[in-house]
């Protein structure tokens, strides 16, 4: 029995963590921002694809690196830690989950082997089983694609996008479609791209399957969900080891401020909180692949969980850092908005424990 | 990652289950510790058994204290991580009750097997096995709670005997222990934690006086013991002079350890979700109401995360190479704060009837929900407070610099 990242999994972490320390700088991450350093997403895209993140889950016949889950969500963890803009969950989680799973044999031939090597970047589209609203939704008719959907996922430079329709059909639009407009969004987390489709007319590549699409789509979902909780769980860590770090090196009143039990307690707070959801993650990212039963709903409880411990983390400290938490020169601010876009994608907390209570009928 | 605990072990998880299958519906009496409401008030028990019996039954099997050797009254089995979460697990779904552990069982015996002699194994350890010998834990006093360190009860070495003088606190089964093990300031010119010894102490001998102490619960399941003059046998010290901080810091690691299992909270949960279906207002279940819903299921999230910590603590105990030492150190206040936040929960699903108590009418479950919501805001603070385990937990566990101490203290 073993409950815990594997030593090849930590390895790899490990190589991903070094790679955006150096490469995701707070000083970078600015120049990013006002438009000095465009090149960031491009390096840290070239950067992570050569250790093999793009081709992560791809099965090897379609020349990725087949890794399960697990893997998965551990490499979510460090892309989290180093608050990295970089497209993991949609583009190289979800579409080639979707498209394995649900895809026939041309499609999978046609759209995998790109994604494993980065060419193909998808767009990742699920607002009509995640969150619907008033004015958008996506409609599927005389074979072409009509509607609006909002909160496109990881949408840095698309070369596709993967789109649900109302009806629980899974399709996929080349960005270059005449049909398809697309609007960048800009959250508060500039390391994040989301954005909003318009589709007139869209010409649609239909993923068609004899599985039942549902269930499908919601394994995607599901794995989408356990890689934030786990995105949220390496920010939150991050920030909590800057905090204890800090915490030793300012003085104040002559001592060390992390000597004060306020602050002490501040930082073991955090630690309580954060040291179960490395299980509960891990926990959820094994039953999406190992016990099926029970993954819509750890998925749920896992990024709900989650979303409420980063949220206090993230709070904690920037408030155990005092003012310079709230500057924009310490650049703490970049995790802070991490947590903060995580919380909501795919589900806020509150919905996602309302769905949670659903799916084991209470 | 691999959940699995291999073949060898589901010859030995059958066995359990065929044992447990035998013994199905078990009431188990005479206990001085209670069981968690193992069984159906309302069902006839099958089999009735008495404590001291049960005990022996399980040792006999290898269900209980299985790695303390033959020699000393145990089972004599390897100490086996796996096996003994087999036996709760199966236990648990069966709800037979677990073999009785108590001060004794769960900290002299291991104390006394790290660090006791040979004629203290073969003296105390069998009697304690079989609830022969009940013991209580003389740790705290008046003036030495969270600094436990600074305790204050004296024994001075006269002759061939141990003078004792002082009062203990909080001392759980004291009014029926046979023993107590206690610290005692032996050594009052060395530094605090040097100047302790651990000692053995017969209840019954003269200068010891018992006086139940009542809990905010209404239950005196404490004591405060007093000692004048009270005169023990030089040789009952485990240990030597001024090691006794030591000692019981081996068992205080364990106690700690121990306070958050995860089947408890599991069955407890699954309790709360009962309730929550069976209490009605305004003709909607509790539990269809959105707000204490979410609240449920705020708790659930915390137990699927304590559930799986368990799993991973498991298995840092099973492989040597993964680090638990923070995740260990989180364990009580995790535990016991999320405890105490369930049985809030249930206080608030049954609103007013939640307040009833004693044998009042309308009572749900023998108001043990409000007992449990009074007596786990009890744990929260008794073996290290929560403010005490966010030191330990940054201290040891972050590095945070310690305190600077007070001068002449």
């Amino acid at each position: 029995m073993y409950f815990g990242l594997s030593e090849e999994q930590q390895f790899f972490q490990e190589s991903v963590n070094k790679f955006l320390e150096d490469t995701v700088t707070v000083d970078a991450l600015k120049a990013y921002r006002t438009g000095e350093n465009n090149q960031l997403t491009e390096i840290v895209f070239d950067g992570l694809n050569e250790l093999g993140l793009s081709g992560l889950i791809v099965p090897e016949e379609y020349g990725g690196l087949g890794l399960d889950s697990l893997f998965a969500i551990s490499v979510s963890e460090s892309l989290g830690k180093g608050v990295a803009p970089y497209p993991f969950i949609g583009s190289f989680l979800i579409a080639p989950f979707l498209i394995d799973q649900l895809g026939n044999d041309s499609q999978k031939q046609k759209y995998l082997p790109g994604i494993a090597t980065g060419e193909n970047r998808f767009g990742v589209a699920l607002s009509e089983r995640t969150g619907r609203r008033i004015d958008s939704s996506i409609e599927y008719t005389n074979e072409e694609l009509n509607g609006r959907t909002l909160f496109v996922m990881d949408d840095l430079d698309s070369t596709h996008y993967l789109i649900l329709d109302s009806k629980d059909n899974v399709h996929i639009v080349e960005a270059t479609d005449s049909g398809l407009q697309k609007i960048d969004l800009k959250s508060v987390d500039i390391t994040s791209f989301i954005s909003e489709l318009n589709l007139t007319g869209a010409e649609t590549d239909l993923l068609e399957n004899d599985l039942s699409n549902k269930d499908t789509i919601q394994s995607g979902i599901n794995l989408g969900r356990t890689a934030i909780a786990a995105n949220t769980l390496g920010a939150a860590q991050c920030m909590l080891d800057r905090s204890v770090e800090y915490s030793k090196e300012r003085k104040q009143f002559g001592r060390q401020i992390g000597s004060f039990q306020a602050v002490k307690h501040m930082c073991a707070q955090m630690a309580s909180d954060l040291e179960p959801c490395y299980s509960l993650a891990w926990y959820a990212a094994h039953a999406l692949d190992h016990i099926p039963d029970e993954s819509h709903l750890m998925a749920c409880q896992t990024k709900a969980h989650l979303s409420e411990v980063g949220s206090s983390i993230a709070k904690t400290a920037t408030e155990v850092h005092g003012g310079m938490g709230f500057t924009d020169d310490l650049g703490l601010h970049f995790w802070f908005k991490r947590i903060g876009l995580n919380r909501q994608l795919l589900g806020s907390p509150d919905l996602l424990r309302e769905e949670a209570a659903d799916v084991q009928g209470i | 990652m691999n959940l699995d605990f291999g073949n060898e072990y589901e010859d030995f998880r059958n066995e359990v289950k065929a044992f447990c299958e035998e013994f199905n519906g078990i009431h188990v009496t005479g206990s001085l510790y209670s069981y968690e409401s193992v069984i159906d008030p309302n069902e006839k028990p099958k089999i009735e058994m008495n404590v001291k019996d049960w005990q022996k039954v399980l040792i006999d099997k290898g269900y209980h204290v299985r790695h303390i050797p033959k020699e000393y009254g145990g089972f004599g089995g390897d100490l086996d991580i796996v096996k003994n979460v087999i036996i709760t697990e199966e236990f648990s779904k069966s709800k037979i009750p677990t073999g009785v552990g108590g001060q004794g069982i769960d900290f002299l015996v291991p104390t006394l097997m790290e660090m006791g002699t040979e004629e203290q194994r073969q003296r105390y350890i069998q009697p304690a096995l079989y609830l022969d010998e009940i013991w209580c834990q003389g740790y705290s006093e008046p003036n030495a709670g969270s600094d436990l360190a600074s305790l204050q009860t004296k024994g001075e070495l006269v002759g061939d005997e141990w003078v004792i003088n002082g009062q203990k606190i909080w001392t759980s089964t004291a009014k029926y222990a046979q023993m107590m093990f206690c610290l005692v300031r032996t050594e009052p010119d060395a530094p605090k934690h040097k100047g302790i010894s651990y000692l053995l102490i017969p209840m019954d001998a003269p200068g010891i006086e018992v006086r139940p102490l009542v809990d905010m619960t209404l239950d005196a399941g404490f004591n405060e013991v007093f000692f004048t003059d009270v005169r023990i046998p030089a040789e009952n010290i485990v240990g030597e002079r001024g090691q006794g901080w030591l000692v019981a810091n081996k068992t205080l690691v364990h106690e700690r350890g121990s306070l958050g299992d995860p089947n408890k909270m599991i069955r407890r949960y699954d309790k709360l979700v009962n309730l929550m279906k069976s209490e009605i207002l305004d003709g909607v279940r509790i539990i269809d109401k959105p707000v204490y819903r979410d609240r449920l299921m705020k708790i659930q999230g915390k137990i699927l995360a304590l559930k799986s910590h368990g799993l991973r603590l498991l298995s840092g105990r099973l492989n040597k190479g993964q680090d638990i030492n923070l995740a260990t150190m989180i364990v009580k206040l995790y535990g016991t704060e999320m405890r105490y936040e369930l049985e809030s929960l249930a206080i608030d699903a049954m609103g007013e009837i939640g307040t009833l108590y004693e044998n009042s009418p309308h009572l749900r479950d023998n108001g043990g929900w409000q007992y449990a919501y009074m007596y786990y805001l009890g744990l929260i603070i008794g073996g290290g407070t929560s403010q005490i385990q966010k030191n330990i937990i940054s201290e040891r566990g972050l590095g945070l610099p310690k305190e600077p101490k007070v001068q002449g203290v």
